[in-house]
């Protein structure tokens, strides 16, 4: 019996820990695993209930239950198969010093996640009395919340939900312990079910506070996707990943595939292998002229714990606060640290930076000239057949086309002069490889370049209609600086594989490289499936995860409500959890409430009372029948009528008759009797 | 002043009320507060909602609502599964002084509706037995830390009364402080019999006083209660001495032999019935699981003889009933035919467990002042 709630506890336990374990320490892990184990054998050899030990009955206890005689209480049961408190004690101490070891200090998010990790599994080990599970409980609970600090996705919302059903039916055992199986899932299911209304009704009104309401500890967020260095293999590497970056939705026409450049981190900076920003005191605002191919568009980014966000190139108008630098990044004060959603407009026709500040022009020449010396001398070469910075350009892009250059996820790796190494030894890269060495050239040869990275393109989904961009959409291109066009946008992984700005990267890329799932081109159903799936996280992400002070004001508005304040929310959030409680209540307690009796009963019950107020009750203990016969002794006069009527009453509600003119019979003449 | 004005409220609220035959739970008689449970659930809810804002998790707010609602709803499940409960007292076997009184309730559920974990409670925290009407199935006991002493209560009460008498919180108080209660279950439209304990401890009629039926299912963050309080009383024996040998020979009707014809003669097992003494239950019979059995005697015929008062030799009137009470057993387990012979009447020879019963419902009530069902006492 309490070996089950036992293991009800450590399946709860379990569920609600189980996600964990991908981000902790493996030794955290398997300590816990191991406590769970050990607790579950311990409940499955203990032949009966270590839990809620009758210890009240060894000693001092008197016995309670009348019917139980001599010897046959349970035996007292002094040898506790827990684990000996100093021993629990050691392990505390052990795995906290551990956790401090690990992590280094014992504050923060991670390490207070883990900690609670721990925690959960030793109170297992001393759990016996009802309070202790009571604590497991909450704990439970309280673990599923640690839970959404790393995902908050449709699945790890179900699997919760699941955790949760668990977590109650164990909840409702502690509480009934002879309670079968399936009536404590049904109690859970039905409290469950009923919860759910009114937990839409708080969620919608609940008035919302935009946090932190405390300093978050550096740890809060992990950030992913772009960096804002790029070296040989680290956009590669970004391409494995499926994960979104952001959604797009278009405003109108989207414009061509080969057009969205989301624009990044621009890299100014070179030490011979990897590109950096640099630092730059310039706070000059950008000089956008013949600006043409208007788009309106709204991005949902993905959190990322950077500063910069993504537009098209050039945006000139963007709904949440940011910045556009003198080298065109949009940049926020505060990392995106949540879920964001912007709208923006870009100009896909532009001439940027006419006029160049002579500073920046000069920093867009530097390279390193101890490396690379074989690309140095094949820039000065083209520089010098060249008649303008133009033909650089051109000739540098024939170059890539034409030498043989290849595509490839998968490049080997480069020595000290990765330049020359790759253009004139392997000759197999990624786009960063292409990037990389082009501004190199350019340099070398007098052109001013820098490197810009970002996403290029993404996967329609005509489902929601919108575009995903993922980790794997990542990209990299040079920007070089001309004569009376300003920055111009030079992609050399064009020139190589163009497939790769028509179509994407399966394209580009054949299946059998490591490509991730939806890179390649997976089966028409499957991609259906899979979009199909994403629109609904899109919801999702939209409605139940972003849905915050401004979320919550605009739907409000749109449901009707004028001037959306604290105190109206409050105030129908109370009504509406009101009238549903009541309605659950009309519903829970009506089929209770006694039934009337049948008309019969109630006819014969009326001539009861009668027969009472003139001085004549019926006994408790009084059948119809024993009734009339006193009756008659007392009142002759009503003999006859009374004893006909208590036969017949006694028919209709004890025999087996059902016949419906005989009730009627009935009824008749109990209305008509005088008494 | 302020006592009064507590006392006159809680009259208004609790309704202290004798009742007799069936009483209905209907929703005027059914109280509900949150237990410790509760509140330490409401506080971890709170940590959850400051987590939820600071973090900004929005499925963390779903969860704490859920939670929260749980917890709501789990209050109209509490008080829904005392609501509509008829009960009504059963009858109360004598016992002699010093046994324990069971004192029998039948608890009606008409609805299609199962009840859990239904929790009886007497005044000063007495627990309940369980007997279901067949078997003995289905008892079983939550533990806690055992049952106070008077001293313990009687202090509790004081210290109850110098703070105020908050209800709320006297009741809180005594429930946690008795905790070791039996609980039991009635089943969708079906009946459960209860046998309630009380110790005997003087003869006369022993009141079954005022019962607390409550439950906390079925997440036990609410505690909804009942009072019962029924005119069940329960005729108390005085405790029969050990060993005091019959008066042979010094009563005149008496003809002062004696027939040894045997001492109880075991005659064989029968089911037990609802309201069989405990003692003659076949523990032995139970434990090879042929069920509840009761041990049944037989008695032969016997000599005549007159149990006197004035016989007894002790001093005290307490004490020569006692002697009395265990005459009148002997005489009956002997098989002899016995008459009763008390200051202001007597009963005349006779046999059996009727005479039997008969002699010692006097005994027990002899001068005694005539015991009515007493008034409906004010709070508690």
């Amino acid at each position: 019996m309490s070996k089950h709630l036992t293991y009800g506890l450590l399946l709860s336990i379990l569920m609600v820990i189980a996600p964990h374990a991908e981000h902790l320490p493996l030794w955290v892990s398997s300590l816990c695993l191991g406590l769970l184990l050990w607790r579950a054998y311990l409940a499955y050899s203990g032949g009966h209930d270590t839990l809620l030990a009758k210890r009240a009955d060894c000693g001092n206890g008197r016995p309670v239950s009348p019917p139980a005689p001599e010897g046959s209480a349970p035996p007292c049961r002094s040898d506790d198969p827990l684990p000996k408190r100093w021993l629990l004690m050691l392990i505390t101490f052990a795995g906290i010093g551990g956790i401090a070891v690990n992590f280094r200090t014992l504050f923060g998010r991670e390490v207070g996640v883990t900690l609670l990790m721990l925690l959960a599994a030793l109170k297992l080990m001393e759990l016996r009395k009802p309070r202790d599970a009571m604590a497991l409980i909450y704990l439970a609970c309280f673990i599923i919340i640690t839970n959404f600090f790393y995902s908050q996705s449709i699945p790890t919302a179900l699997y919760m939900l699941a955790a949760l059903m668990v977590i109650v039916t164990t909840w409702v055992h502690l509480q009934a312990q002879n309670i079968a199986l399936k009536p404590r899932l049904r109690i859970a299911a039905v409290l469950l079910l009923q919860a759910l209304p009114l937990t839409l009704i708080l969620f919608i009104l609940f008035p919302r506070v935009q946090g932190p309401l405390w300093g978050l500890p550096q740890d809060a967020y992990a950030s992913s996707g772009l960096d804002d260095k790029m070296s040989p293999g680290s956009l590669s590497r970004l391409s494995l990943s499926d994960a979104v970056a952001f959604r797009v939705s278009y405003n109108g026409k989207p414009p061509p595939r080969n057009q969205m450049y989301w624009r990044g981190p621009v890299l100014w900076e070179f030490d011979g292998r990897t590109w950096t920003p640099g630092r730059t005191a310039l706070t000059v605002a950008p000089q956008f002229t013949d600006l043409g191919q208007q788009t309106d568009y709204i991005v949902t980014l993905e959190p990322h714990n950077k500063t910069w966000l993504f537009a098209l190139e050039m945006p000139d108008k963007l709904s949440v606060q940011a910045t556009l630098t003198y080298d065109f990044q949009l940049m926020r004060k505060e990392p995106v640290n949540a879920r964001l959603r912007y709208a923006a407009r870009s100009n896909l026709g532009y001439r940027a930076n006419l006029q160049e500040a002579t500073r920046q022009l000069q920093r867009g020449l530097q390279i390193p000239g101890q490396f690379n010396p074989r690309a140095q001398q094949l820039a000065a070469e083209w520089r010098a057949n060249s008649a303008n910075d133009d033909a650089v350009v051109r000739t540098a892009l024939s170059y890539f086309n034409q030498q043989g250059f290849q595509y490839t996820l998968e490049p080997p790796l480069l020595g000290v002069h990765s330049v020359d190494d790759f253009l004139f030894g392997s000759k197999q890269g990624f786009c960063e490889y292409y990037a990389s060495s082009f501004v190199f050239l350019m340099r070398a040869a007098n052109v001013p370049a820098r490197v810009v990275t970002g996403y290029l393109g993404g996967e329609f989904n005509d489902v929601g209609n919108y575009y995903i961009v993922r980790q794997s959409d990542a990209h990299a291109w040079a920007e070089v600086w001309l004569k009376n066009q300003g920055w111009v946008r030079v992609d050399p992984t064009g020139a190589i594989a163009p497939a790769r700005l028509e179509s994407g990267l399966s394209a580009a890329i054949s299946n059998t490289s490591a490509l991730p799932f939806m890179a390649r081109n997976p089966p028409q159903w499957m991609r259906d499936l899979r979009l199909n799936w994403d629109a609904l996280a899109n919801q999702w992400n939209q409605w139940v995860l972003g849905y915050d002070t401004e979320r919550q004001f605009a739907f409000l508005t749109r449901l009707g409500m004028e001037s959306v304040t604290w105190q109206k929310l409050a105030l129908n959030m109370a009504s509406g959890l009101g009238v549903v409680i009541a309605l659950f209540a009309l519903f829970m307690l009506r089929h209770l409430i006694k039934r009337q009796p049948d008309k019969v009963q109630a006819a014969w019950l009326k001539l009861c009372r009668k027969l009472a107020k003139a001085g004549l009750p019926r006994a408790a203990h009084e059948g119809a029948l024993d009734y009339a016969a006193r009756i008659a002794a007392v009142r002759p006069e009503l003999a006859d009528a009374f004893h006909d009527l208590a036969t017949r009453y006694s028919a209709l509600r004890y025999g087996a008759d059902r016949d419906e003119q005989a009730r009627h019979e009935f009824l008749l003449r109990a209305g008509a009797l005088k008494i | 002043m302020l006592t009064r004005l507590i006392t006159r409220f809680r009259n208004w609220l609790f309704r202290p009320k004798i009742e007799h035959g069936t009483v209905t739970l209907t929703q005027r008689r059914i109280f509900i507060i949150p237990t410790r449970q509760g509140f330490m659930l409401a506080l971890v809810l709170v940590l959850m909602l400051l987590g939820d804002i600071n973090y900004n998790l929005s499925l963390g707010y779903v969860l704490t609502f859920l939670l929260a609602m749980m917890a709501v709803m789990s209050m109209l499940h509490a008080f829904r599964n005392l609501a509509h409960l008829e009960i009504s007292p059963g009858r109360a076997d004598a016992v002699f002084s010093g046994e324990t009184a069971q004192f029998i309730l039948h608890f009606h559920n008409r609805s299609k509706l199962p009840r859990y974990q239904l929790c009886l409670r007497g005044g000063n925290g007495e627990a309940v037995g369980h007997l279901a009407a067949s078997s003995l199935r289905g008892l079983r006991e939550s533990n806690g830390d055992g049952i106070p002493t008077k001293e313990q209560l009687s202090k509790e009460i004081r210290a109850g009364k110098t703070i105020g008498h908050i209800a709320a919180f006297r009741l809180w108080r005594q429930r946690n402080s008795n905790r070791r209660i039996t609980c039991f279950d009635v089943p969708a439209r079906q009946d459960s019999v209860v046998a309630f304990p009380l110790a005997a401890t003087k003869r006369g009629w022993l009141e079954m006083g005022r019962l607390t039926l409550y439950t906390e299912f079925p997440l036990g963050l609410f505690y909804s209660w009942s009072y019962l309080h029924f005119d069940t009383r329960c005729l108390v024996y005085p405790k029969p001495l050990s060993d005091a040998p019959l008066p042979f020979g010094n009563s005149p009707g008496g003809t002062g032999k004696r027939s040894i014809t045997g001492d109880d003669d075991f005659a064989g097992l029968r089911t037990y019935v609802a309201g069989d003494p405990l003692p003659r239950i076949s523990w032995k019979a139970y434990a090879r699981e042929r069920g509840l059995q009761v041990k049944q005697f037989s008695t032969p015929v016997g000599e005549e003889l007159w149990l006197d008062f004035s016989d007894a030799p002790d001093r005290s009137e307490d004490e020569k009933l006692s002697r009395m009470a265990r005459w009148v057993l002997d005489a009956e387990a002997q098989g002899l035919h016995y008459g009763l012979r008390l200051p202001g009447g007597e009963l005349p020879p006779d046999n059996g467990t009727a005479h039997r019963d008969e002699c010692l419902h006097r005994i027990a009530l002899f001068n005694l002042p005539q015991q009515n069902v007493p008034l409906p006492t004010p709070y508690p």
